[in-house]
């Protein structure tokens, strides 16, 4: 019988694509270009989200969009209606974007010529969160009629993001959300967490948060 | 819904090591997950197994060691466990204040196999 012996790995499962991720850091640092990772679970908004920022940074900036849907151009198609540029990443059947499939995106775009492009990433709380895509920041959206709970069911999310997006609160008055104990068990997982209560729909909330992302946006591109 | 591309990763590392080391066969391997993550023990098993088939790897048994989420508080710097599932508002045992740096529980480690 052959011995059976033990071989040290000690090696990280996805280093690989943080190593991606980072490069990709250093090239958009090098052309000057802001990548914000914009990540949901389905109908939280993301969509009507992007497009009331592209609204408010429009004169500002030059920017780009990257749409990852699993099989459809609906959202590509609303955005490029605005003037900005959008590509579509037709992902099949994944259920993410990893740094690999930006870098693919990021290619189709013409970087010299944008300030500050935003990922849509697939809608789904558990898989974006795991993989790194080279983004410079990571927002998330929660939604009111989604619930409460959702930072305890997905914490892995809410731990990675630096921005907490809360959408739809024109529907707190007739939900049971708890906004102050959401609140606090995110500031849990999460204590550098910036959170914006916002309505994409009516405008709310826009203002403040569109602030915060011109004067990221601002110091990074920087020469 | 992730663990393919994860289980890819796994195997690429893994015969990486069986062929730097000349293995004839790789029998099981060590790895180290975070509470955090939402893999599932059982499906990466799966994908492995299909993954891995007519390779060194086939047949392997995967040996997933969880890590509990541990959060070292911000006010006296105790570090506690969490069941980062069950537990709605974790606060520190020792003086009660919530929130923290989060010091382990998102590891996705390879540790070390076993090989033939």
């Amino acid at each position: 019988m052959e011995e059976i012996r033990l071989i040290e790995v000690k090696e990280e499962i996805l280093a690989d694509n943080k190593g991606l991720a980072d490069d990709l850091r250093t090239n958009l640092k090098e052309s000057h270009t802001f990548l914000l990772n914009l990540m949901s679970s389905p109908g939280a908004g993301k969509t009507t989200f992007i497009l009331a920022t592209i609204a408010a940074l429009k004169s500002r900036f030059r920017l780009g969009v990257i749409e990852a849907d699993i099989d459809s151009v609906v959202d590509a198609e609303k955005v490029a209606k605005t003037g900005v540029t959008a590509i579509q990443l037709r992902t099949g059947g994944f259920c993410h974007l990893d740094a690999a499939m930006v870098s693919k995106g990021l290619e189709a775009l013409d970087l010299t010529q944008l300030d500050l492009v935003i990922i849509e990433n697939v809608g789904n709380l558990v898989c974006p969160a795991e993989f790194d895509t080279g983004a410079v920041k990571n927002v998330m959206i929660l939604s009111v009629p989604e619930g409460d709970d959702k930072p305890l069911k997905y914490p892995l999310m809410f731990t990675v993001c630096d921005v907490l997006i809360v959408n739809k609160i024109d529907y707190l008055p007739i939900s049971d959300f708890d906004l102050a104990a959401m609140r606090e068990r995110v500031m849990t997982l999460n204590p550098g967490i910036k959170i914006f209560e916002i309505s994409a729909k009516n405008g709310t909330g826009i203002e403040a948060w569109t602030a915060w992302l011109e004067q990221e946006t601002r110091a990074f591109i920087k020469p | 819904m992730h663990e393919l591309p994860v289980t890819e990763s796994i195997l690429g590392i893994v015969l990486k090591h069986a062929a730097a080391n000349q293995v004839r066969a790789v029998v099981s391997i060590s790895l180290r997950v975070g509470e955090m993550s939402d893999l599932e023990d059982e499906w990466i098993q799966r994908y492995f197994d299909y993954l891995s088939k007519g390779t060194l790897a086939e047949g392997a048994k995967l040996k997933i060691e969880r890590v509990p989420v541990t959060i070292q508080c911000n006010g006296c710097q105790t570090t506690y466990t969490v069941k980062i599932r069950e537990e709605k508002d974790p606060k520190c045992p020792h003086c009660g204040a919530t929130g923290g740096k989060l010091i382990a529980g998102r590891e996705y480690y390879i540790k070390d196999m076993e090989v033939r």
